[in-house]
């Protein structure tokens, strides 16, 4: 089973290093990490997308990240009620026949072109996982160039923020 | 006033009342070692940065304060990576301050450079790099707060030779900001009465001690629990000595090379109180068998060890200076006469497996046995001595047939198995000790690893003594090769390779040698009355095995017994 966990870590030289450093020792099953800064300059968060076999399993990759000395807290976001998102971008094949049927696809998708040329237009989609991955199977028949997706990032719903969770 | 950084390391050593440390100068603590020589602070010179890294355990782990080591950058720093690991394994408080190329250099693949934190980071608590001296005294101040407190553990600075040489306004911070870090004391009260109520419905309850028990210093507590309970205890090599090998419901180490009544109790016990273990592949043999009729209490500061091997029935998270302390008011409150009616039989059925099966060799008039060995050296020391091991048979010998009486006298790399470990650790308990007796069991490999260090206590008069078991092979692999691989010995045989006594010498440490059963308490004795440093070669038959002995992947009753008329 999959759970997605927001983690908090000290904004510090090295952390990433712990962090990675951890998942690899440990082998866990990591899907995909993303990690940016935040509200406070001093934070950093960490949206780890994590493969268990069970509640033990993954009480033991919380219980082990939050041993680490940089890392402040980490929330289970996985049963929490959250927006759930990644972004792609996409460098499609698209010449002047194909490129009206690409634009009806990108609108169905409620995506973005952010550039266009003679032979290809780069998409922008923001979405879950596997909207992004529907996305990519329709453009295939087209031709897909390159593709460049960054990991899931959560957030919760409703006013309270995750460090006070 | 302003001062240097090297002087801002060492007035912050001393503020954490640190006395000694051990290491090994290079380019990188030029200014560092000119600082200790300027302060004139106590500093031990190794003669391998491997040597000063297990020093600085073995004095941690026999005094419970935290052991400092220093070593230059790049290969200094790498050299102690074996050490680091080892003291991470067996959650050994320690700071392992190396230096840094400069700032400018760093990532440049400069001379003697590397990157000590990304090497470190598997194997540490926490590590740091500074690079800035503004930061340094508030790493300082951190390192040594998470190296000694909750499950402590090894913690390495990384300081840039720039920051040595940079000059601040020194204030040592008083207090510690770590917002991912605050480590569990008091844990769940409910968790407490829990477990008691288990322990009085108990028909056969088995308190199972680990090394979080001399870590945590509760032995005299845990001893005070016993004694009222009466339950019969089974200890990991980490635990020995916490409960004295003279009480008759100790049982005796449990696992591979256990006892057999420890490891039978462990398989028919009904309640197991697991207190300060992490239930290593060791002990546990095959892991879905282990205490298979029990529930399992575990007691641990370390949340994470919990459900890590072993699924717990019961979990108290939190500090044995806690929970011990909360159990044994609960024990005294209750009437024990009604609980030992309850566990009657079952003391009677384990003292007869302790009396029935005791460990056993074979002994000779020929031939000097290693379980003999260490027998004689507990007779002679009245079970008070520091033992300290390397690794291999002759270190379950003396888990086996030394009499441990106190809780920190048993120091032995448990969890990664380090050959070499041995002489440097003795060194600095020794160092930490310096009233004690420290015998050091050794074999003819292992010995071999850290050699050089006899010369480190040769010039400082460090009064260890050191037993070389000397049976011309690699022990254990032997072992397993006699048992797994159909006798062939690869590699593992080293006769005659080394005149140990002219070792001991060359390097000013005593020589003594004894080959005869006949001469084997005198000889002992001599060495261990002698002043300074004296090595015993001993010479012991080849092919004698540690037994009894659980193979891999096997129930704890699956044992191979060993004694005198197998």
């Amino acid at each position: 089973m999959k759970h997605t966990l927001a983690v908090l870590v000290e904004n510090r030289p090295g952390v990433l290093t712990h962090i990675s450093g951890l998942i690899s020792r440990r082998a866990y099953n990591i899907e995909s990490i993303s990690a940016s800064y935040t509200e406070e300059a001093d934070t950093t968060r960490i949206t780890i997308d994590v493969e268990v076999d069970d509640e033990l399993q993954l009480e033991q990759v919380v219980n082990q990240l939050s041993k680490l000395i940089d890392v402040i807290k980490i929330i289970d976001l996985t049963h929490v009620d959250s927006i759930h998102r990644d972004l792609a971008l996409i460098k499609v094949k698209a010449n002047p026949k194909t490129r009206s049927d690409i634009v009806d696809i990108v609108e169905i998708f409620r995506a973005k072109i952010v550039d266009v040329n003679r032979e290809t237009m780069v998409i922008e989609l923001t979405g879950e996982e596997s909207k992004i991955d529907a996305l990519c199977a329709v453009l295939m028949d087209y031709g897909i160039i390159e593709i460049a997706r960054t990991g899931k990032i959560a957030l919760s719903r409703g006013p309270i923020a995750a460090k006070n969770m | 006033m302003e001062i240097l950084g090297s002087d801002v390391v060492l007035e912050s050593l001393k503020k954490e009342g640190v006395e000694v440390v051990f290491g090994y100068p290079g380019g990188a603590v030029l200014p560092l070692y000119d600082a200790l020589y300027r302060m004139k602070f106590p500093h031990v010179l190794t003669r391998h940065e491997q040597g000063a890294v297990h020093a600085a355990d073995g004095y941690a782990r026999a005094t419970g304060k935290v052991g400092v080591c220093i070593a230059t950058s790049g290969p200094g720093a790498t050299n102690l990576i074996t050490g680091i690991a080892t003291a991470y394994m067996d959650s050994v408080p320690l700071v392992a301050i190396t230096g840094q190329v400069g700032v400018s250099l760093i990532g440049k693949d400069s001379f003697q450079e590397a990157d000590i934190c990304g090497i470190t980071t598997p194997i540490t608590k926490h590590n740091y790099l500074v690079k800035k001296i503004q930061d340094l005294p508030r790493v300082l101040k951190e390192a040594f707060y998470i190296a000694r407190t909750g499950r402590p553990g090894p913690v390495v600075i990384d300081i840039s030779k720039d920051v040595f040489n940079d000059k601040i306004d020194y204030i040592y911070p008083s207090e510690v900001k770590l917002r991912g870090y605050s480590p569990v004391f008091a844990g769940d009260e409910a968790s407490i009465e829990l477990v008691f109520e288990k322990m009085r419905q108990a028909k056969k309850p088995l308190i199972f001690v680990g090394g979080g028990v001399n870590i945590s210093e509760t032995s005299d507590l845990l001893r005070k629990i016993t004694q009222l309970t009466r339950f019969p205890v089974i200890s990991t090599l980490m635990g020995l000595g916490c409960i004295s090998n003279a009480d008759d419901e100790h049982l005796g180490m449990v696992g591979m090379h256990g006892t057999y009544a420890a490891n039978m109790a462990t398989i028919e016990c009904d309640l197991l109180l697991g207190i300060g273990v992490r239930f290593d592949d060791r002990v546990t043999g095959l892991v879905k068998d282990f205490a298979p009729k029990a529930q399992v209490v575990h007691f641990d500061i370390d949340p994470a060890e919990i459900n890590k091997n072993i699924i717990a029935d019961i979990r108290v998270v939190g500090d044995l200076r806690w929970s011990l302390p909360l159990l044994y008011e609960k024990a005294v409150q209750y009437d024990c006469r009604e609980w030992r009616n309850n566990i009657h039989t079952w003391i009677a059925t384990v003292l007869n497996w302790k009396q029935e099966n005791p460990l056993d060799y074979s002994c000779s008039d020929d031939v000097i046995m290693p379980q003999s060995v260490v027998e004689t050296v507990s007779q002679l020391t009245k079970g008070d001595a520091i033992i300290v091991t390397d690794v291999g048979q002759h270190q379950m010998w003396a888990a086996q047939y030394y009499q441990f009486l106190n809780e920190r006298s048993f120091l032995t790399s448990g969890g990664l198995g380090t050959m070499g470990y041995g002489l440097p650790a003795a060194i600095g308990a020794q160092f930490g000790l310096p009233e004690k007796k420290v015998v050091l069991f050794t074999g003819d490999g292992s010995i071999m690893m850290n050699c050089q260090e006899m010369a480190t206590a040769a010039n400082n008069n460090v009064a260890v003594k050191i037993i070389v078991m000397n049976n011309q092979v690699l022990g254990m692999v032997n072992q397993w090769q006699r048992m797994f691989y159909e006798e062939r010995y690869s590699h593992t045989c080293l006769k005659g390779s080394t005149d140990f006594v002219k070792l001991a010498e060359a390097m000013g440490v005593r020589g003594l040698r004894v080959t005869k059963p006949s001469q084997l308490r005198a000889t002992l004795a001599e060495a261990l009355q002698m002043e300074g440093p004296v090595l015993v070669d001993v010479w012991l038959p080849v092919g004698e095995d540690v037994l009894p002995m659980v193979p891999a992947n096997c129930r704890l009753d699956q044992m191979v017994l060993g004694g005198a008329d197998r």
